[in-house]
């Protein structure tokens, strides 16, 4: 039974319930939610990269997000790009303006870096709301397109659009696994535990730190993308510090530095945030204290939780194996 | 040249409640080294329950004012003992996903207690004098008077006072003060309390001039942000000199350069600083 409960057979189960859950619920607006549930995990495993794994809090994600939304917005709507090339046009500006606000951003540290992109978000958010010229201001931009054909493959439909999104998504996290599986991602992690160490080891920590907001912003920028075509509506609320604080929230309770985290703790909110529609502007009542509980009684959040159990369980099972550590 | 004065004035009434929130956020930062992202949520608290002790028990706005600082004094110190305390020795990155997770908390709190609306403080204090020349109302005049009082007793119980001795003592060397004897929880406990009070008091003196709405805290935090980095995280000069030159280069920019940018203003400063010494201007050394 213990052995059915492993690592792949976990995926390989979520997988298969998100390819057949279209045909569970036959419902619109459940397919809707999930869309958009996919959207924001993508947006998490970027910020995840970052503040999980490297160790530095950014407070501007939802800035980025919305560069990217923007990005796409703009060049459809007023460049008169087509689905695709903007599609792919979009990740890259805002990775390049991830690549500039980075440089000057990672010279700051710990708290200052915190509240320095807390001021960059905030910079983004009030350029787009006030630029009305460009961005259109408090009424936002209309009639962004929607994801066009790939030859014989039409996404206009609910479903469609939901398979294009996960297939997106299981891209995004196959990449993520690779980077943290990477000699990259062990520097990350290197950094995070101590700068000074793994400056002293020899690693650039400036450059690796620089990769990983770069990285960061980029899937934020994909996020965004996803976002602005599938929604077809942006308005300046999208780069709101309460988006941040949002995606801030779904790491936390999933799981800050773990693979899974975002996926979970996108999901619990989501759906929890959906049967407390009542609560819908009073939500973070319950979130808020939720976040700071979490931080203080368990860290690393619902995947750290379960792995600790599970690693418990282990050890229970077969006292004299050494590959507890692995599963955490 | 009238323009000019005016707007100085105006800038040193905004500056004065500046100053007076960045003083709680950088003493905070002082002792315990965590930026604490709920001040903002306390200013909003303070000036929400200023409002509803006047309009509700029909109190006077000085006593008003008195009775929210102490308790928003108090709502301070107990976050300091559930959620600070229990995370002394965790990382940075929890401190300020717990802070924050309050500031969002407090929010909602307000909104659903009092509603999204906004609301309009009345003040005794609404008549125009003609104050050398310049005709302001006796409320700004209020604000200026009542932050440089504040400022001078604070500045004199910390310099005077055993008690806020212990306080500097703290800022300066954690370990070394719990050596010779300082119970650093109590004055841990101390410093929130103090927090809270200056972020009470300049909400509620600011707030018959601004309006009383749950987000207010926003702008006024990330302001406050920018001050304690321009003056020097845990410096106390520093926050009360950066929360003017806030103030009026706020005022200036506003009648100058273009008021839609003026919230701007101090974050393109911020980002200046930082980009020019990320350590702040006047930070002794290291973090």
């Amino acid at each position: 039974m213990a052995a059915f409960f492993n690592k792949r057979n976990i995926v390989v189960g979520f997988i298969l319930l998100a390819v057949i859950f279209p045909f569970i619920t036959r419902n619109d607006y459940f397919l809707h939610v999930m869309t958009l549930a996919f959207i924001w995990m993508i947006a998490v495993y970027g910020l995840n990269l970052l503040a999980g794994y490297t160790g530095y809090l950014s407070l501007a994600h939802a800035g980025f997000f919305a560069i990217g939304a923007y990005a796409f917005g703009l060049l459809t709507v007023k460049a008169g790009f087509g689905f695709w090339p903007a599609f792919l046009l979009a990740p890259i500006i805002t990775t390049a303006m991830g690549f500039l606000i980075g440089l000057i951003a990672l010279r700051t540290k710990e708290h200052f870096f915190a509240i320095y992109t807390l001021c960059v978000g905030y910079i983004i958010y009030l350029v787009i709301d006030k630029w009305e010229g460009l961005t259109g201001g408090v009424r936002g931009l209309i009639g962004i397109p929607a994801p066009s054909s790939i030859g014989p493959l039409t996404l206009s439909t609910p479903i469609a659009q939901y398979y294009f999104v996960f297939v997106i998504l299981l891209l995004v996290i196959f990449v993520i696994y690779r980077i943290i599986h990477s000699l990259t991602g062990r520097t990350f992690i290197a950094i995070r535990n101590s700068e000074e160490l793994a400056l002293s080891l020899g690693i650039s920590t400036t450059k690796n730190k620089l990769i990983s907001f770069v990285l960061s912003t980029f899937f934020a920028g994909i996020a965004g993308v996803l976002y602005a075509c599938f929604i077809r509506f942006i308005g300046p609320d999208i780069g709101n510090l309460n988006i941040t604080f949002d995606l801030l929230t779904y790491m936390i309770v999933g799981g800050i530095g773990t693979m899974s985290g975002p996926i979970v703790g996108t999901l619990l909110i989501v759906w929890l945030s959906q049967n407390l529609q009542f609560l819908q502007d009073y939500r973070m009542l319950i979130f808020g204290p939720l976040l700071t509980l979490m931080v203080i009684f368990s860290p690393r959040g619902i995947s750290g939780l379960f792995a600790l159990w599970s690693a418990k369980r282990t050890r229970k099972l077969k006292p004299k194996t050494s590959n507890v550590e692995e599963q955490a | 040249m009238d323009v000019l004065l005016q707007q100085l004035f105006n800038g040193l009434t905004i500056g004065s409640v500046y100053s007076l929130v960045a003083l709680g956020l950088t003493l905070v930062y002082g002792i315990l080294h965590i930026p604490n992202f709920a001040h903002g949520a306390l200013y909003m608290v303070g000036a929400y329950i200023t409002y509803t002790i006047m309009t509700s028990l029909g109190l006077h706005y000085l006593l008003s004012i008195l009775t929210s600082i102490i308790a928003v004094g108090m709502i301070s110190v107990l976050m300091e003992r559930l959620v600070f305390h229990p995370l002394k020795d965790s990382t940075p990155i929890q401190h300020k996903v717990a802070a924050i997770g309050m500031l969002l908390f407090l929010e909602s709190f307000a909104q659903l207690i009092w509603g999204a609306d906004y609301q309009q403080m009345e003040t005794p204090f609404g008549q125009v004098i003609d104050f050398f020349g310049l005709t302001v109302t006796m409320q700004r005049l209020i604000i200026v008077i009542t932050a440089v009082v504040a400022m001078i007793l604070l500045y004199l119980f910390l310099k005077k006072t055993f008690t806020g001795a212990t306080i500097i003592a703290m800022a300066q060397n954690r370990e070394g003060a719990h050596l010779v004897g300082i119970n650093t929880n109590k004055v841990a406990m101390l410093t929130f309390f103090i927090s809270g009070v200056l972020a009470a008091l300049g909400a509620s003196l600011t707030s018959p001039i601004n309006l009383v709405f749950p987000s207010m805290g926003h702008l006024v935090i990330l302001k406050a942000f920018v001050i304690i980095i321009i003056g020097g995280m845990g410096s106390i000069p520093g926050a009360i000199l950066g929360g003017y030159i806030i103030g009026f280069s706020e005022s200036i920019g506003a009648t100058y350069i273009s008021s839609d940018y003026s919230d701007i203003i101090s974050f393109a400063l911020l980002v200046i600083i930082l980009t020019i010494k990320p350590q702040g201007i006047f930070s002794k050394g290291g973090v």
